[in-house]
């Protein structure tokens, strides 16, 4: 195992050294930085022209002036990392460093979304093989699969952010359109949940029906200027989620695990209020950071109270409810922010904004205002790259389960009449996770690097933009760092995923595989 | 959970699949591979819808703007091309250059079907637009089709070599395949589209092509690796065949289906790539126009004149929407595992052979 290892990192080596080699020359003999100056004859130009050609040692060709900048970069094993200057006399560290929190922020939420959404359309479109609303999900993730995402960009500037503002200017929304968003929550839920006809129709109609009703109450009491759930509705949704969470992973026979996942719920609503005094009086991310620890350990103390037997189960099923109630809680705190963030200057009224990471005549270092900045300036973007990208997870995910239910040991779960809830999340969905697991280790490191497009759309400054500038200014040091970037992470990446793979399959040895 | 709810008992669908393989077999019957990939790839109805749309689209695009052969320019049959300027046309509310299409009859309150001068409208300073997207699809369908064949026969050269000769030959090939994979295509392209992309827009799909086989020759070299330890080889091994009889009379038939359907998914991503790199500007570059260059070009103008950015953007749809499909349908055809889609007529024989059950039992 270890050698393994050993001789996989010595193999990353050598890759990551010839890569940078060949994207290195490349890019030298393909420009060259001095252009501008090509047919400047002042002496201010040949100065400065000579300046760059000090500052970036353009003398030295370029196979040679690579093994200077490796000498630079492997300064990394001593302490002393070195990525040179950019042609603006800029420490390229400094310019990573300050960019890659910034696409971290902007990929994280989607790419979660995307893989969330995605592994359970996938898993509920592969039951539902061939199944009308197989169909239309196929459809649609083709469709996602086929879509530029600066083309998405555009119209989800103007339908979700431009629109949305001007609707909620005039605050109400048309019975006709109600009555079709009512229509199209019945039919994906009847889709979803399926079953016999009569089931369908029922599930259908109370889709329906509370589709219309919530929009309806939404307009009435015109929530959308000053939303909020209030401890109620918190409480109804935690019980919901312990409800569900509790029938999927351990089925609603199992009442230690109900009556703990429900105990938590009952827990969130006694402490909504005091919740609401201790957010008030004292927001930052350490306050958050101390909650989600103090809320995981009490879950894990209750399922432990509740449980005599299964306990790991349960106590799995208890911490994922509370990770739901608590953010059911902060997203009721945010919307309470909502009324406040309206009226500040620079939104007026119009919080989806269509470009920008930040309200920059934002003001106030209110701890929940900068958060709910943070994210109305998110929600474009999010929206762009998650639909782009949660169709490969459905396509995956979806082919992954199809293969693993026609396998023999699922037949034998069946056989030995385990429930078909037991079959599909204890036996398929596990095997199916296998796969995709991998595949997700290797998409996380590449979404760093692969944000270029929506950057530059939404106008952040990450990654991507560093990319364009170092490209369109022949900036070599500039390109390099950030593909010493990206570059690490996809092999280390692949390294990852390869042991990954091997720790969570038991028939496979890694030491067998190279 | 309901959406754990059986439909059927395990013995029906058992016996159901028996009956299944029996219908599938029976449709098999005395037909070459050939004729059964064939065959399944026209059940698939949307494949073969979009095959249609697919090539009705090339064959409007080519004959619409008129294509080079060589020296010679081939004319299309559209009047106008993306060189000439004429004068932008006057429209209601004294807006210019808009859209002379109309598709709404005459009885139904609208202007009647028509085409018009500019049917799709015109640019700022008069091109037509319809020529312009013609051109630009044209433009985008020939960089597809171009970095399919370079990066489709590298990658399947690479990945059949490596597989089939394992080994140190096999370790040498795929560690430079790791080289390339390791940098994200987007950054090669646009390097290699910024200081190429004045070379014109098939240099630009040429040199990507260059690059953008290492996935396909992957695939293909796991499928040789599986093939050539199979018992057919090992007899035609015996019977005395050569290496180059082996590899292209007996592995490379049966790794065909692997091959086409990951070109025809590498085909997909490559017209989206392209269409990236226009938008970034480091893909094709004016005068020559793509369907990237024209999005961006007008991404601005969707509240005043979303003509221009919708035509684009529904044609770059329509070709990557339809090659994904041709793509799924290939995969469908070719892959034995693939339990096919119960067609009506089957659903049919089941249901009468499971009422004839049902009185048997009575």
């Amino acid at each position: 195992m270890l050698a393994f290892i050993g001789r996989r990192i010595g193999t990353l080596f050598v890759i990551l050294f010839g890569s940078s080699f060949i994207l290195y020359n490349l890019t030298a003999i393909s420009g060259d930085p001095r252009e501008q100056y090509k047919f400047a004859t002042d002496e201010k130009s040949q100065s400065a022209l000579r300046a760059l050609v000090r500052q970036l040692d353009l003398e030295t060709p370029p196979p040679l002036r690579y093994f200077k900048w490796l000498e630079g970069v492997s300064g990394v094993f001593y302490g002393k990392l070195n990525f040179g200057v950019t042609r603006d006399n800029e420490d390229v560290i400094s310019r990573l460093s300050a960019a890659i929190p910034t696409t971290l922020k902007l990929v994280t939420a989607a790419t979660l979304t995307a893989i969330f959404l995605g592994i359970a359309l996938g898993i509920v479109t592969a039951l539902r093989q061939y199944s009308r609303f197989d169909y239309v999900v196929t459809f649609f993730s083709f469709l996602m699969f086929s879509l530029p995402i600066f083309w998405v960009a555009v119209l989800l500037k103007q339908f979700l952010a431009i629109e949305f503002n001007d609707f909620l200017e005039v605050g109400y929304i048309d019975v006709g359109w109600r009555v079709v968003l009512g229509v199209l929550a019945a039919v994906f839920w009847a889709g979803v949940i399926g079953g016999s006809k009569t089931r369908v129709a029922k599930v259908a109609i109370s889709a329906f029906v509370l589709t219309f009703g919530i929009l309806t109450a939404i307009v009435v009491l015109k929530w959308f200027y000053d939303p909020g759930l209030g401890p109620i509705i918190v409480f109804l949704l935690s019980v919901g989620i312990a409800f569900a969470v509790t029938a999927i992973s351990m089925g609603l026979d199992n009442r230690p695990a109900l009556k703990s996942s429900l105990s938590i719920a009952l827990i969130t609503l006694i402490l909504y209020y005091p919740l609401q005094y201790v957010f008030d009086k004292y927001s930052s991310w350490l306050l958050i950071l101390a909650l989600a620890v103090l809320t995981i350990s009490t879950a894990t103390l209750i399922s432990v109270l509740f449980a005599k037997i299964d306990r790991g189960a349960v106590i799995r099923t208890s911490v994922i409810t509370s990770i739901g109630c608590g953010l059911v809680v902060i997203l009721d705190r945010l919307l309470n922010t909502w009324s406040e963030y309206l009226t500040i200057d620079g939104v007026n009224g119009r919080p989806i904004p269509t470009i920008g990471q930040v309200n920059p005549l934002l003001t106030t270092d209110d701890f929940w205002i900068v958060q709910l900045d943070t994210v109305v300036h998110l929600i474009l973007p999010t929206v762009a790259l998650t639909l782009i990208s949660f169709a490969g997870y459905i396509r995956f995910s979806r082919g992954t389960m199809l293969e693993v239910l026609n396998q023999d040991y699922i037949r034998t779960a069946r056989a030995k009449g385990l429930s078909e809830r037991v079959v599909v999340v204890r036996h398929a969905f596990r095997n199916t996770m296998i796969p995709i697991t991998t595949i997700i280790v290797v998409d996380i490191s590449g979404v760093i690097g692969g944000a270029i497009i929506t950057e530059r759309v939404f106008g952040w400054s990450g990654m991507g933009t560093l990319f364009n500038k170092a490209i369109s200014g022949y900036d070599l040091n500039l390109l390099m760092g950030v593909f010493a970037v990206t570059a690490t992470l996809a092999v280390l990446a692949n390294l990852v995923a390869d042991l990954l793979y091997a720790a969570l399959d038991p028939r496979i040895r890694v030491g067998n595989r190279l | 959970m309901s959406i754990f709810k059986k439909k059927t008992s395990t013995l029906e669908s058992a016996e159901i699949d028996a009956a299944e393989n029996a219908i599938a077999n029976r449709e098999v019957q005395g037909l070459t591979q050939r004729q059964i990939v064939i065959r399944r790839f026209l059940n698939h109805r949307a494949a073969v819808t979009s095959l249609i749309i697919l090539t009705t689209l090339v064959l409007f695009v080519f004959t619409g703007s008129g294509f080079h052969v060589g020296p010679w320019q081939v004319p299309g049959w559209w009047k106008h091309d993306i060189d000439t300027l004429s004068d932008l046309n006057v429209c209601s509310e004294g807006r210019l250059g808009c859209p002379t299409l109309s598709v709404v009859p005459k009885w139904l309150g609208g202007d009647g079907i028509a085409l018009g001068d500019h049917p799709l409208g015109q640019d700022d300073i008069g091109h037509d637009y319809l020529a312009m997207v013609l051109r630009g699809a044209q433009r985008s369908l020939m960089v597809t089709f171009i970095i399919g064949t370079v990066a489709g026969i590298i990658g399947t050269v690479v990945g059949a070599i490596a597989g089939f000769f394992a080994g140190r030959i096999d370790n040498v090939l795929m560690r430079f395949v790791d080289f390339l994979i390791t940098i994200p295509s987007i950054i090669i392209g646009s390097v290699i589209g910024y200081h190429f992309g004045n070379l014109g827009a098939l240099f630009l799909a040429f040199y990507l092509g260059l690059f953008a086989w290492t996935g396909l020759s992957r695939l293909v070299r796991g499928e040789f690796l599986s093939l050539r330890e199979r018992e057919f080889v090992d007899a035609a091994r015996v019977a005395g065949a050569s290496n180059n009889r082996i590899i292209f009379k007996h592995i490379l038939p049966n790794a065909v289906g692997v091959i086409v359907v990951s070109v025809t998914l590498l085909m997909s991503g490559a017209i989206l790539l392209e269409t990236a790199l226009s938008y970034l500007g480091f893909g094709v570059i004016p005068p020559d126009v793509s369907l990237g260059l024209l999005i961006s070009t007008y991404q601005d103008s969707f509240t005043t004149r979303p003509y221009l950015f919708w035509w684009p953007g529904i044609t770059i749809i329509t070709i990557a929407l339809s090659i994904n499909f041709i793509g799924d349908g290939l995969r469908d055809a070719f892959d034995p595992r693939q339990r096919r889609k119960v067609t009506l007529k089957e659903r049919r024989i089941r249901l009468f052979n499971r009422l004839m059950r049902k009185s048997e039992n009575v």
